[in-house]
């Protein structure tokens, strides 16, 4: 999955790369509340492991083989923040050592495979792991569907990464079905893995898989005078807090949206260009929506085609946002009444 | 240590291999964007930078069959390129008797154009630069202190993380494991947990022996880096020729 140079035209490369470095720069603050001075030798460690594991191939299908991501795994066993500095420390090496991956793809690279993998999968294991708090198979299938949801998520962010700036003439639907079909394959692979993997250290070693740090029990002493319990009970997993990853997410898409489409080709898609080759706009009759206030991804009233088209997409992301948190709430509220009803 | 990054590096006396490592990232990375900021239809920038990157070579007395054999790592793309013109949209044109979509085609070019310079860049770099000091110059273009460590650290142990999972293959294939399909992957995760358990308990005996030595969170630096005026010039040369020939590319009509 690394992309090379050329794959996406340069404001998409930009973007991605500074919100890469944005990225970074949280987890470079963010890793060492999880290592203390410990960090510098632990992530390199973390680093050489995922760089071994990637080299793990498995077989997917009769034929074809996959290989590890990783950045599910490396969240689970060592924290979000080392996680994703692990990962990007693994691209970057990759890029300027090993000429995989291109140079100026450097920042794509690093926020679809270390901070989207890690980032999703993250929030994934939190949300089933608090279903079921204290338990180890929780952590196991928590781990299962985190690496399953990751590889696919990452694949449809490459996916809107093409649709804003890809060189290749290929419709984004296709894209968007070939790319999430193979990686929900792989993420099974990378779910099972990652599953099994973390089991077997927290079989042997609990206490060095981040994930599960709730789980330890503490230790209790029996004495003549009754029982003693030892020992500071395992700080939970630091709780990166939903509102920054919220105010962050959000601020990251309405300037992409914003900046980008404001620079982007204002060349037709393909499925419009397909459209306009073979004549079939000329008899198409007019879309019913077309007077939409966003119709064509511009805004009406506004002039200058590139003002319009950014704050068409600054629109887009806010209504997707409102439509998305509508669900999120009417999930939730639901979830609550039936807690309530169980109660 | 066997294998692994010291394959990368080719020992040499050259301009190339004495100039200090943070002028040649700056030159390799401004490379690549000329590279990707060109556009498509003019042959000849592609040509041009084949020609600065083939001197560069020369000049660093890199044979081309060294910088070919590490090539083979853009082969994915390569065919990923050749499907491009068979699914693309757009017009079509026929070739050899199969429809092809022209700016599929032009799509086509540009990655494998762009990709494979790019490409060639980064085999040059890492051919040229010693791991360490590769490092050591992207800590003096201020990249975190904390991320050139991790990297360090990662560089140093690439080899004995890699060794102890080739003994760990060696003893499952001694035991008549072979990875048919999905179902073998089980073993395979086993192996990978082992991994990390003594990836991160070797972190651990690390940390604790640099401890020992008087390790302070920073690593000190016994090598002076500087560059000079003339270390930059040099090392210009490759990208400032990169960028003319984009900047006329773009102003030609």
């Amino acid at each position: 999955m690394h992309v090379p140079d050329g794959f996406f035209d340069v404001p998409v490369s930009v973007g991605a790369g500074v919100f890469a470095a944005a990225g970074v720069a949280v987890c470079l603050r963010g890793a060492r509340r999880e290592l203390d001075d410990r960090t510098a030798p632990m992530a390199g460690l973390v680093a050489a492991f995922i760089f071994a594991v990637q080299m793990l191939n498995f077989p997917v299908a009769a034929g074809t083989s996959g290989h590890l991501l990783g950045g599910a795994l490396a969240a689970i066993l060592v924290g979000p923040y080392t996680a994703v500095l692990c990962v990007a420390v693994v691209l970057l090496v990759q890029g300027f050592f090993f000429a995989d991956g291109g140079l100026t793809a450097l920042g794509v690279n690093i926020s679809l495979m270390a901070i989207v993998t890690t980032v999703v999968g993250w929030a994934v294991f939190r949300t089933v792991t608090r279903a079921a708090p204290g338990s180890r198979r929780a952590v196991v299938a928590g781990s299962f569907v985190a690496a399953l949801v990751s590889v696919p998520a990452a694949a449809l962010v490459f996916t809107a990464l093409f649709w804003l700036g890809g060189t290749a003439p290929i419709e984004v639907s296709s894209v968007a079905v070939a790319m999430g079909g193979v990686h929900l394959l792989i993420g099974l692979g990378e779910g099972l893995i990652t599953a099994v993997t973390v089991s077997s250290v927290l079989a042997v070693r609990p206490d060095l898989v981040y994930g599960a740090r709730g789980l330890a029990r503490r230790l209790v002493l029996r004495t003549a005078d009754g029982e003693v319990e030892v020992g500071e009970q395992e700080p939970a997993p630091v709780r990166a807090g939903l509102r920054p990853v919220l105010v962050g997410g959000a601020l990251v898409a309405v300037l992409l949206a914003g900046f980008v489409s404001f620079y982007a080709s204002s060349a037709p898609d393909g499925l419009e260009k397909v459209a306009a080759d073979k004549g079939l706009s000329a008899n198409a009759g007019p879309h019913h929506l077309e007077d939409a206030p966003l119709a064509g991804y511009g805004v009406k009233g506004v002039d200058d085609q590139r003002l319009s088209n950014g704050l068409a997409g600054v629109a887009g992301v806010g209504l997707t946002v409102v439509a998305g948190g509508a669900v999120f709430y009417a999930v939730r509220r639901r979830r609550r009444h039936q807690d309530r009803a169980i109660a | 240590m066997s294998g692994g990054h010291h394959q990368l590096y080719r020992p040499g006396e050259t301009l190339v291999h004495r100039l200090p490592p943070q002028c040649k990232l700056v030159a390799v990375v401004s490379f690549a964007v000329a590279v990707v900021a060109t556009p498509r239809e003019c042959f000849w920038a592609f040509g041009v930078y084949a020609l600065l990157l083939g001197a560069v070579a020369a000049a660093a007395r890199v044979p081309a069959a060294f910088v070919a054999r590490r090539m083979v790592i853009e082969v994915p793309f390569v065919l990923f390129a050749v499907a491009i013109p068979l699914i693309g949209t757009g017009e079509r044109i026929e070739a050899l008797g199969v429809s092809l979509s022209v700016p599929g085609l032009w799509a086509a070019w540009n990655i494998l154009a762009k990709a494979t310079l790019g490409v060639a860049a980064s085999i040059l770099l890492a051919a040229t630069t010693e791991p360490r000091m590769m490092l050591l110059g992207a800590e003096r273009l201020r990249l975190p202190r904390l991320l050139v460590q991790i990297a360090t650290f990662m560089l140093r142990y690439m080899d004995v993380i890699g060794d102890q999972m080739r003994r760990m293959r060696v003893a499952r294939e001694s035991r008549g494991f072979v990875a048919r399909d999905l179902r073998q992957a089980p073993v395979l995760a086993k192996s990978a947990g082992a991994l990390f358990i003594r990836s991160y308990e070797r972190g651990e005996r690390v940390h604790l022996a640099m401890l020992s030595r008087g390790y302070t969170g920073e690593m000190p630096s016994i090598r002076d880096l500087s560059a000079s005026r003339r270390d930059w010039g040099v090392a210009a040369l490759l990208p400032g020729l990169a960028f003319v020939a984009a900047l006329v590319a773009w102003s030609l009509p």
